[in-house]
């Protein structure tokens, strides 16, 4: 007996009396008879609801999430209030299907308009999409659109080896087998390398791909950039966690024309990296060319306003092979739940969540730096996250800092092996207290000792 | 119901309003400009809104009254499987030890997951017959996309980079050629034949130097299984090309046979249609990709590897395509898939398929007695009905067959598509759905065409209750407005700006 199967036998009786044949397998008499499958699959046999619960739970309590964590590098431990799960779980909204029938998918419709509202306040920009799979897939989204959206022949992506790494991985993996040029600018002392960047400008470029914070925790100036990126005809594509624009300079303020990044630090647990939601926003001569989903405004018969999918001519189920992205299902729910993430936090909550991570991460880099034997990697401004240098190597130090209870923060040189052997990414959100941080500095005189 | 009734969460907001306290900070305050220079910092305040906890609630409460999901009835929209979500797996899946669970922490705190993630791999492998393969791809696009740069990395090995032509069928998603298209190959449509399937001879003038292989959906989206599969994939092999399966039909044959049987090479699978894991009104879906043997070389990194010490995840591939995503794509929705897999097992997924399909041809035969029916054939998990006659007795649409049934409060089925059949009404009522509520379908649809006959302009009014009736899509496209402007004020309350 399965639960979610209602047929009882006399309903199948009469539904084989409706179709005019004997039995089921009649109905898949026009497959090959050498491919029907003579055996079960080599699978167990379903469980009862309960006996799955414990199979799951046992799963479950096989992973560690005890540890009070420093880990960052694009997942983030940060408080979720109680409305967002609660409101996630309204299957109204989890049990729907993409709105393509917009009468029928009002709520959906306008939660997204109002997430792209929110996204384009945050960035500075003017509109945004419904969403992108994550922050790094969004990279090699962008770059499709500023090669798309410049002068023709511009085939260049300039971009910083500032940028996550795994971000740098997905772009090669994108544009291989592709007529694109990726090409790295080196970084000095931290930060993107602003000499080499304006060396390798020249016609062709069509777009540069920055990070702030950068993947080492650091901010980064762009003074100027914008301009002497769109006197040569080539857009700036800023990467931002959107937390730190809670208080750092967006992507509009600094004159960029796409910002992109991913919301997983607004209301979305880490849940071994995904789902998150990635997020771009551009300017407004930029909207005809965007990729996937957009929520527009517009007035049902009677001139009252409403909400549908737009500009949908761009999008893969009608242009095919001369879409502007492939994208179709999104992260539409992530979305919803950045979405009343924001609502609540409100504009004072944003800014004060992002200043509480400020304020946290700089005691912690202050108190480590005076009195342990680590030093900072750069001297540079950072937002909640910074890269310290061990004295020892890294995989000596993390797991005695695990035995103590702490995830003490990522080894930068396993993610990238350019980074010095020893450099920790320490990340401090607004969930962690003074007392965990003063136990942490305590437990690393220890292991250092 | 004006804007006013339905307001935006923006026009709610009050200055001063707060909807979360946080903890107080419990370090010293120091001044923000001491820590990072000013011209570091945002100028302008982000434009949020202000409201309480208890406004936020409202807010979106209300907003979910104004959505459809397959929790409050009938969704029988084609090619997207529109099953019923477990229960028990949205519970699984919010267990903390699978929640807070950080993407780079040590490998030997995770193994609860990583055995999960491989559990899960090895058995999308017997479902579909292939050796392994990646469950990073967030959607069924992704897969797709990984599956043609799998494609590239194959024949580049091979030093056979002239295969750059990928065929795919008339009938196929639109994602198979845009996917295609976007690892660099070049797309040639094939036409479905008067069975709407694919025959050897829609190959046949294809299969040279320059073949790098087929994207087929199998069964179709016509809802038909390709018949001369075996024939198909012995022609393309033999011309030295690959296969690709796209999964979005495998509900229909879940169970029963193999898309390694039928010798595909690379097979993406959509979770959140046949894993019964819910859409969430657009994602996050999962959408792995399986390969054979001789593809395991180029998948992606990292991979969920077994070893004696327990579970890890690999990065050292020198033939891989690379990284798909930042981490390892929708890992929630791989342990709702997973406890899907455990609650069906092998006799609960082979029942699943035919389900399915009986259901299927129950509405199929029932309604192909009112409506037109241009394929007439035992179909699948889904059949494709034409409004063709009906446009050009009565002048109403499929559009308006759709528009009308929201009035009844179920779900339209997929409309235009696929492109083959004009004025398309595709039908997928999926295995979870009684035979109660496909009588009542059967009938809201006779009595639809009985309007149709007697009153058709008020089917192309329709709908008339919904919270907001047929909408402008063309001024939509015109003058967008994709987000709301708070310089526009009360006025944005009555609609889009002039």
């Amino acid at each position: 007996m399965i639960a979610y199967l209602p047929h009882t036998d006399e309903d199948i009786e009469a539904m084989l009396d409706v179709i005019g044949v004997d039995g089921i397998d009649q109905l898949f008499a026009d497959i090959p008879r050498e491919l029907i499958l003579k055996e079960p699959l080599q699978i167990p046999a379903g469980l009862p609801e309960y006996e799955v619960y414990r199979r799951m739970q046992s799963l479950a309590e096989r992973n560690r999430v005890q540890n009070i964590s420093f880990l960052g590098c694009g997942s983030y431990d940060h408080i979720i209030p109680a409305v967002v799960s609660h409101i996630l779980s309204r299957s109204e909204f989890y049990t729907s299907y993409t709105p393509y029938q917009a009468e029928m998918s009002q709520g959906f419709l306008q939660a997204i308009f109002e997430f792209q509202t929110m996204i384009c306040e945050l960035t500075g920009l003017e509109v945004a999409n419904a969403s992108l799979y994550d922050g790094h897939t969004a990279a090699s989204e962008a770059a499709v659109l500023a090669l798309n959206s410049v002068r023709r022949g511009s085939d260049t992506i300039l971009y910083s080896s500032t940028l996550h790494p795994f971000t740098r991985q997905v772009l090669r993996t994108h544009f291989s087998n592709l007529p694109v040029h990726l090409e790295e600018i080196p970084s000095r002392d931290g930060t993107t390398d602003l000499k080499d960047l304006a060396a390798k400008l020249r016609p062709g470029v069509a777009g540069v791909i920055l990070q702030s914070p950068n993947y080492l925790g650091y901010v980064e100036d762009l003074s100027g950039l914008a301009q002497e990126l769109h006197d040569n005809g080539s857009l700036l594509i800023l990467s931002a966690n959107p937390l730190s624009l809670g208080v750092l300079k967006p992507a509009g303020e600094w004159g960029a024309d796409i910002a992109i990044g991913d919301t997983q630090a607004l209301g979305l647990p880490s849940y071994f990296g995904g789902p998150s939601v990635g997020y771009i926003t551009a300017t407004e001569k930029l909207l005809r060319k965007m990729p996937g989903r957009i929520a527009g405004q517009s007035l049902d018969q009677e001139g009252k306003r409403a909400f549908l999918l737009t500009l949908q001519a761009r999008e893969q189920h009608i242009k095919r092979e001369r879409a502007t992205s492939n994208i179709c299902s999104n992260q539409a729910l992530a979305a919803l739940a950045t979405a009343v993430y924001l609502a609540t936090l409100g504009k004072q909550g944003i800014r004060e969540v992002a200043e509480q991570n400020t304020q946290k991460a700089h005691y912690l880099y202050h108190r480590l730096v005076k009195e342990t034997a680590a030093e900072p990697l750069f001297d540079r401004p950072f937002f909640n996250e910074f890269p310290i240098v061990l004295p020892k190597k890294a995989a000596e130090v993390l797991p005695r800092m695990g035995e103590r209870g702490f995830y003490a923060g990522v080894d930068l040189n396993r993610l990238d092996p350019s980074t010095p052997e020893g450099t920790l990414a320490i990340a401090v959100t607004e969930r962690r207290t003074r007392e965990q941080m003063d136990r942490y500095v305590e437990a690393l005189k220890e292991v250092l000792q | 119901m004006s804007g006013k009734n339905n307001p935006l969460i923006f026009e709610l907001s009050k200055q001063g309003r707060r909807g979360y306290r946080l903890p107080d900070l419990d370090v010293p305050h120091r001044e923000l400009t001491s820590l990072v220079k000013s011209h570091l910092l945002r100028e302008q305040e982000p434009r949020l809104p202000e409201v309480s906890e208890v406004e936020v609630i409202r807010h979106y409460t209300s907003l979910s009254r104004r959505n459809y999901g397959v929790d409050l009835g009938f969704y029988p929209l084609g090619s997207c499987t529109m099953k019923y979500n477990p229960k028990i797996n949205e519970q699984v899946a919010g267990f903390e030890s699978f929640v807070r669970l950080h993407p780079l922490q040590p490998e030997e705190s995770a193994q609860g997951i990583l055995t999960l993630m491989h559990e899960l791999l090895v058995g999308l492998c017997e479902v579909t017959g292939m050796s392994w393969g990646t469950l990073q791809p967030f959607a069924g696009a992704q897969g797709e996309f990984t599956g043609m740069k799998l494609f590239k990395a194959y024949f580049e090995k091979r030093g056979e980079r002239g295969r750059n032509k990928v065929l795919v069928p008339d009938s196929a998603h639109g994602t198979n050629p845009a996917s295609a298209h976007l690892a660099g190959f070049e797309v040639v449509e094939i036409r479905s034949d008067s069975r709407g399937l694919i025959s050897l001879d829609s190959v046949k003038d294809h299969l040279d130097e320059s073949l790098a292989g087929i994207m087929l959906t199998n069964p179709n989206t016509l809802g038909l299984f390709e018949e001369d599969i075996l024939e198909i994939s012995e022609a393309v092999h033999s011309s030295g090309g690959l296969l690709y399966y796209d999964g979005a039909n495998l509900n229909a044959i879940v169970g029963k046979v193999r898309p390694g049987d039928m010798g595909f090479n690379v097979v993406h699978l959509n979770l959140h249609k046949t894993f019964s894991t819910p859409h969430g009104g657009g994602g996050p879906g999962s959408g792995p990709v399986l390969v054979s043997d001789t593809l395991l070389p180029f998948l992606p990194v990292p991979d969920v590897v077994k070893r004696a010490d327990g579970y890890h995840l690999e990065n050292n591939r020198p033939d891989t395509i690379g990284r798909l995503s930042g981490f390892y794509g929708n890992v929630a929705v791989m342990v709702k898939a997973y406890a899907y897999l455990l609650t069906m097992g092998s006799d609960g997924l082979a029942r699943v398929g035919e389900l399915a399909v009986l259901n299927a041809n129950y509405l199929k035969e029932r309604l192909k007695r009112s409506f037109n029916l241009p394929y007439d054939r035992t179909c699948k998990h889904e059949f494709v009905l034409s409004a063709q006659q009906l446009k050009e007795r009565f002048g109403v649409t499929a559009l308006d067959v759709a528009k009308r049934l929201l009035d009844f409060g179920i779900h339209p089925p997929t409309v235009y598509f696929p492109l083959i059949v004009p004025e398309a009404l595709m039908i997928e009522p999926t295995e979870t759905e009684n035979i109660e509520v496909l009588d009542r379908f059967v009938e809201v649809m006779e009595t639809i065409l009985q309007e149709a006959k007697e009153n058709p302009e008020a089917l192309r009014q329709a709908p008339s209750r919904t919270p907001v009736g047929r909408i402008d899509e063309v001024l939509a496209a015109r003058k967008p407005v994709v987000r709301w402007h708070p310089e526009n004020g009360e006025s944005s309350e009555t609609g889009a700006q002039p």
